[in-house]
């Protein structure tokens, strides 16, 4: 793939999926902290979203902050309209904000939010670049 | 290889009069956590904050600076207690 390519196929992945969530590994196996905790609290809000895996290609992530504007890794986009990083997502999980813009009920926050299954849809970037 | 108060310095050298912390949350001058209060937040979305901090660093944020971990708020209105 060109690097056009990726950037379109970013762009729509982020148009097209009400909840995409940029991150490094997967929801089942994040590869870094922060994009566990960002996974963890959509997975505990139980909402359904597109998950993307920025490792296999660097150019995925050069990309993608080329269109955000934002620098780290995840990133959240809702509707297509960028959220935040990690410590936004967190700050918004903890505070009820982001159950609210994702329209879904506010967990009891007892439990860490780890444990809950990922309701993800594949979207298959990956296999286009292998 | 950059040092909590050279972070902390830089932040506070490009928002003037901001409260600033910055901690090197592993010890091994790549992973950073700033706490920063400044009235050039006020009526900033999250995203605009992070981003007025992102943009002290530039390209450093995922390259020599792994991670940077931010936390932004704008003054308690005068007679908040906190």
């Amino acid at each position: 793939m060109t690097n056009d390519e990726i950037r379109t196929f970013i762009d729509n992945a982020i148009k097209e999926n009400r909840v995409m969530l940029f991150m490094k590994g997967t929801p089942q196996q994040p590869a870094c902290g922060f994009s566990m905790r960002a996974s963890g609290a959509l997975n505990a809000l139980g909402v359904k979203y597109a998950a993307l895996d920025i490792l296999p290609d660097p150019r995925i992530r050069e990309e993608l902050s080329g269109l955000s504007g934002w620098p780290t890794i995840p990133q959240l986009f809702v509707e297509g309209e960028l959220v935040g990083g990690s410590d936004i997502v967190m700050e918004m999980f903890e505070s009820g904000e982001l159950a609210q813009l994702l329209g879904v009920e506010q967990p009891e926050l007892e439990s860490e939010p780890e444990p809950e299954q990922p309701v993800q849809q594949r979207i298959g970037l990956e296999n286009r670049l292998n | 290889m950059p040092s909590a108060e050279e972070l902390r310095t830089r932040i506070e050298e490009a928002l003037p009069g901001a409260e600033v912390s910055v901690v090197d949350t592993t010890g091994g001058g790549d992973h950073f956590r700033a706490e920063v209060v400044s009235d050039r937040f006020e009526g900033l979305t999250r995203i605009q904050q992070h981003k007025l901090i992102y943009d002290v660093f530039g390209d450093e944020v995922g390259g020599a600076i792994h991670a940077l971990s931010i936390k932004t708020q704008a003054p308690s209105p005068a007679g908040d207690p906190r």
